[in-house]
Order: C-alpha cells, then structure tokens, then sequence
C-alpha cells in the first residue's frame, strides 16, 4: 500500500542562494532515485528559529512530500539528511487521510491568512 | 425541626444560564488537520511559557486535544515554536 510522507529540514542560513538550491536539488534527486513519487518540493523560506540550533538563530526552511510504498528508503533519506552538515533539522512524517487532504488544498492556497 | 436546618444549610441557586458553555473549536468549525507548520494558530493552545494549555481552558475535545498536542511537539523539535521562554 502506498503511502505519504512529509519531510520538513531546515538549511544552514550561512549557506548563499545557490547552494540552498544545489542542496534542495540534491535531495530531491535523491527520492527520485529512490523510487518515490514527488507531490510537493516546496521552500517554506527564510525563518527565525524559536531557539538557537548549532549557534544559529534562522535558516531555510524546504517541504517534500512524496509517495512511495517502502519504508527503507526514509531510512536511506534520513541518514543522508544526518549525515549532512548544512542540514540544522529534519523531521518526517508519514500523512493520514485528512492531512493530505490538508495539503491538497494547502497547494492551493486556501489557508493563506485565513485561520486566525 | 428538620426543615429548620436545611433551609440554613442550603446554598443560593446560581443562574447557570448567563454562564458560556466551552464548546470544542475543531469539532464545531470542521477541522479535521492540524498544520504543525502553522505557528500562529497553534499559539493559541500554549500560554506565555510555551506550555501547552489544559483542554479545561480551551474547551477541546479529547480527540482534538491528542492532535494539537502531537502537533505542538512536531513544531517545536523544528524550532517553529519554542520549548520554553523566559518570562522574567
């Protein structure tokens, strides 16, 4: 059964445009070449983090979402994300019906400044 | 005799009625999902610490309440959030 998963990691803010990008590219050659299908590669931009990570006070936000039916390749992924010095955090999750509903509608911008 | 002492004893009744009920805001406007990406709407369920708040307080149900808890955790390991701030 498939299923999707999120992938939210933030980037290191030290890093120029263009490197934010290569590392964006990156990684998402890399679920490709894992046999996972993309439905959001998104940048949720430049934010202020709520507390210090590594002496850092912000950093590049990016979103994947993709499909795939195995669990190893988030292992893979994850351990590349580890591994990777310009990588502050990461979190995956895996979406229930609701949530990629959610994002669905999300995609479109529905929910810009409308939830207060 | 008896009578004497329950009419000393018994409270005043409180009109109920001026008092609002809680109600749970997800059930009643139909979110199902909760963005852990959102800090602005899940600044609504934690106080000027950063704790999470009661359900007695906001009046979430159950169900709701798990949700928005997990999605508290989620933003605050991705520093969307913040664990704890000072308040001095």
């Amino acid at each position: 059964m498939k299923k999707n998963y999120e992938t939210v990691f933030i980037i290191n803010p030290v890093l120029s445009e263009k490197q934010v990008e290569d590392t964006v590219k990156k990684y998402t050659k890399q679920v490709e070449s894992l046999k996972a299908n993309f439905i959001c590669n998104e940048s949720l931009g430049f934010k202020e983090l709520s507390y210090p990570i590594n002496n850092k006070n912000s950093g590049f936000y990016h979103l994947f979402q993709y499909e795939s039916d195995n669990i190893e390749i988030i292992k893979k992924f994850e351990t590349e994300l580890k591994r990777d010095r310009s990588i502050l955090r990461y979190l995956t999750v895996s979406l229930c019906k609701d949530g990629i509903e959610f994002n669905a509608r999300r995609a479109k911008g529905e929910f810009k400044n409308k939830k207060k | 005799m008896r009578s004497q002492f329950n009419s000393a004893l018994q409270n005043e009744s409180i009109d109920r009625s001026s008092k609002k009920k809680k109600f749970c805001r997800f059930k009643k406007s139909g979110i199902k999902y909760i963005d852990y990406k959102d800090p602005s709407f899940l600044k609504q369920f934690i106080n000027d610490q950063g704790k999470i708040l009661p359900r007695r307080i906001t009046g979430t149900s159950l169900k709701y309440q798990k949700k928005v808890s997990q999605a508290i955790k989620r933003a605050r390991h991705l520093a969307i959030l913040p664990y704890t701030t000072d308040t001095q």
